[in-house]
């Protein structure tokens, strides 16, 4: 219990020993990958269903507090359970089908249904079609979360994934976590043995969309603004499989490792190449999933089990 | 007539699709494996066109050519370097290994030719038909009868030649295709790189009427998807029939409805055929 202590400490001190506004801005960013990828997490490393379409739920989060407080000036917050909702539908919409096929049904539509939400959006006006929605300008009182400076974001992201790390620590010492790594190692040996697979899938794709809701909520209520491509764009599902893939998809601290080497080496590298760098950074993404897959498919996690052996002493293994 | 016209060329664009998705599809029916990077195949070849004809000046036949043979030599470096070692593995790493690829070769095309939107200089194939009162462009006419003629031969190899059942046989079972003397790897590494040179030359068809950017390879890739499903995986004669229904449902939901709805069309279809009809039209339960 010692080290998750620590480790909890060392986030709550981060902002303190390094108060620069950059710094902390890494830290904000690092903390709401690290969210995402948790959520991501449950369904496609722990269940082993791998979506490819997450931004889907991360979307309906990031959308529907703006649209709340632009149609009907409601503080951004109460969008936030709104967007849980239509995840879920969304979760079911796409799992209900697709669970009774194999793995690749699951990943095609995930894509397939992220795009075509992309789509929609882009030309609905309701939803500001293609340029997209903005949030209260200055705050008109605490509750709609609009504050200067990004300290209050830092902590309120901090528990949000403190509180998420819990959940998926509980579950994996519940039937329910067994069920699903059961899944994840053999889907017909599970359901051999009683699992109800096809349930178990879907409720992990739903947890998994409501704490990727709450992540697309809380990027757009600090962000107050949001458009097709921030919401529901390939690249914010990337963002989610490369981290918990490069620290170990399936493993609780994981997304998060991931998040604390992927995050940093992403500002690098948009520092050093400047604005047009975006693209590089993307053929860097690409290139390390493509070697994690290859060579290193239980990420960082299993490499470092690996390894330690061979450098610590006889007993550590 | 307008409308006849529009089926036409919904038609013609269809027959590429075929093309493009008929190698999707051999790639499923063989190792159970989902390629999301075919699309970036057929974006690809759409770039080695170009690189042709603005370098070597070559027509339609030379690039062409070039497109297939360039993409024939990736696909099998794809599949010997990178795929032959995920099919044994977790659906982690194989669904990872070319969804990494897809990117990787969408941004590297980002960042080689920028974002712009371009096409080919005018080639030979100039000029509209006149068929009984339809207006058809020469060009799409020949890229869509060499799209069909194509997509028949690669039926016609597999199911007509040696090789094409030795590969048909890996496809059905593998074990039972080594007992008989057949190497798997190889016959994989065929299917990759025909897969790839069907995507390459499908490019290649279309850069001759279509201007394009590196994103299309997404769009492509998700259509090929829709196609396969509709068509039943593993079925090459599935996706031939698919793809001109896709192509046709394109062009009217983009003539009734606006030009930005054809890709919604389509892909809200992929949706409800996963719901309804997750095996496809031909394909069995």
């Amino acid at each position: 219990m010692k080290a998750p202590i620590a480790l909890a400490l060392a986030f709550i001190l981060y902002p303190f020993v390094f108060s620069n506004a950059f710094y902390l801005d890494i830290g904000v960013a690092l903390l709401l990958a690290a969210i995402s990828a948790s959520a991501w997490n449950i369904v496609g490393g722990y269940a082993g269903q791998v979506s490819v379409g997450h931004c889907m739920f991360f979307g309906a989060g990031a959308y529907l507090p703006l649209l709340v407080y632009h149609h009907w000036q409601l503080p951004p917050v109460v969008g936030v359970p709104l967007g849980i909702i239509v995840s879920l539908v969304l979760a079911v919409i796409v799992g209900m089908p697709t669970f009774r096929l194999t793995g690749h049904y699951f990943s095609m539509a995930t894509i397939a249904v992220a795009e075509l939400i992309r789509l929609v959006i882009g030309t609905w006006d309701f939803a500001g079609a293609a340029i997209g929605l903005q949030g209260p300008a200055v705050g008109r009182g605490w509750w709609d979360l609009t504050f200067r400076g990004e300290l209050p974001y830092y902590f309120i992201f901090l528990a949000v994934l403190i509180v998420l790390l819990l959940v998926i620590s509980t579950i994996e010492r519940t039937r329910f976590g067994y069920y699903l790594r059961a899944i994840k190692a053999g889907e017909r040996a599970a359901r051999s043995l009683g699992v109800p697979v096809r349930r178990t899938k879907l409720y992990a794709l739903m947890l998994s969309a409501a704490f990727t809701s709450i992540a697309g909520s809380l990027y757009s209520i600090k962000t107050g603004f949001i458009d097709p491509e921030s919401g529901f764009g390939i690249l914010v599902s990337v963002q989610m499989v490369i981290i918990a893939a490069l620290g170990g998809a399936g493993t609780l601290y994981g997304p998060l490792v991931g998040a604390l080497i992927l995050i940093p080496l992403q500002t690098a590298t948009n520092t050093w190449f400047g604005g047009g760098g975006t693209g590089l950074t993307y053929i860097l993404y690409g290139g390390i999933i493509v070697l994690i897959a290859r060579f290193e498919p239980g990420g960082l996690h299993e490499m470092w089990h690996r390894i330690a052996p061979k450098f610590g002493k006889r007993h550590a293994a | 007539m307008l409308l006849l016209q529009v089926i036409v060329g919904g038609l013609l664009l269809g027959a590429i699709y075929a093309l493009f998705s008929s190698g999707l599809t051999l790639i499923w029916g063989m190792m159970n494996f989902i390629n999301f990077a075919h699309g970036e195949f057929v974006m690809l070849g759409m770039y080695v066109a170009l690189m042709i004809v603005v370098w070597l000046g070559g027509g339609p036949a030379v690039f062409g050519i070039a497109s297939a043979f360039a993409l024939f030599v990736l696909g099998v470096a794809i599949y010997l370097s990178l795929i032959r070692h995920v099919t044994r593995g977790p659906m982690l790493a194989q669904i990872l290994s070319t969804f990494g690829l897809a990117l990787l070769l969408r941004y590297t095309a980002f960042w080689i030719f920028s974002a712009n939107v371009v096409s080919l200089p005018q080639t030979s194939l100039g000029g509209t038909l006149n068929i009984f009162g339809i207006l058809v462009p020469a060009a799409q006419l020949v890229a869509g009868v060499t799209a069909t003629v194509i997509t028949i031969a690669l039926h016609l190899f597999l199911t007509g030649t040696t090789l094409g059942s030795q590969l048909l046989a890996v496809a059905e079972d593998r074990n039972a295709a080594m007992l008989m003397g057949i190497r798997p790897d190889r016959m994989q590494a065929l299917a990759w790189g025909l897969a790839a040179a069907g995507a390459g030359i499908a490019g290649a068809l279309m850069a001759i009427s279509y201007p394009w950017s590196p994103s299309v390879g997404e769009t492509f890739g998700l259509t090929a998807f829709v196609v396969v499903t509709l068509g039943g995986f593993g079925s090459v004669p599935g996706a031939m029939y698919a793809g001109l229904i896709i192509g046709l449902i394109q062009a009217l939901s983009a003539f009734y409805l606006g030009p930005i709805y054809k890709d919604i069309v389509v892909y809200a279809l992929f949706a409800a055929l996963l719901w309804f009809r997750p095996q496809g039209l031909l394909g069995k339960a």
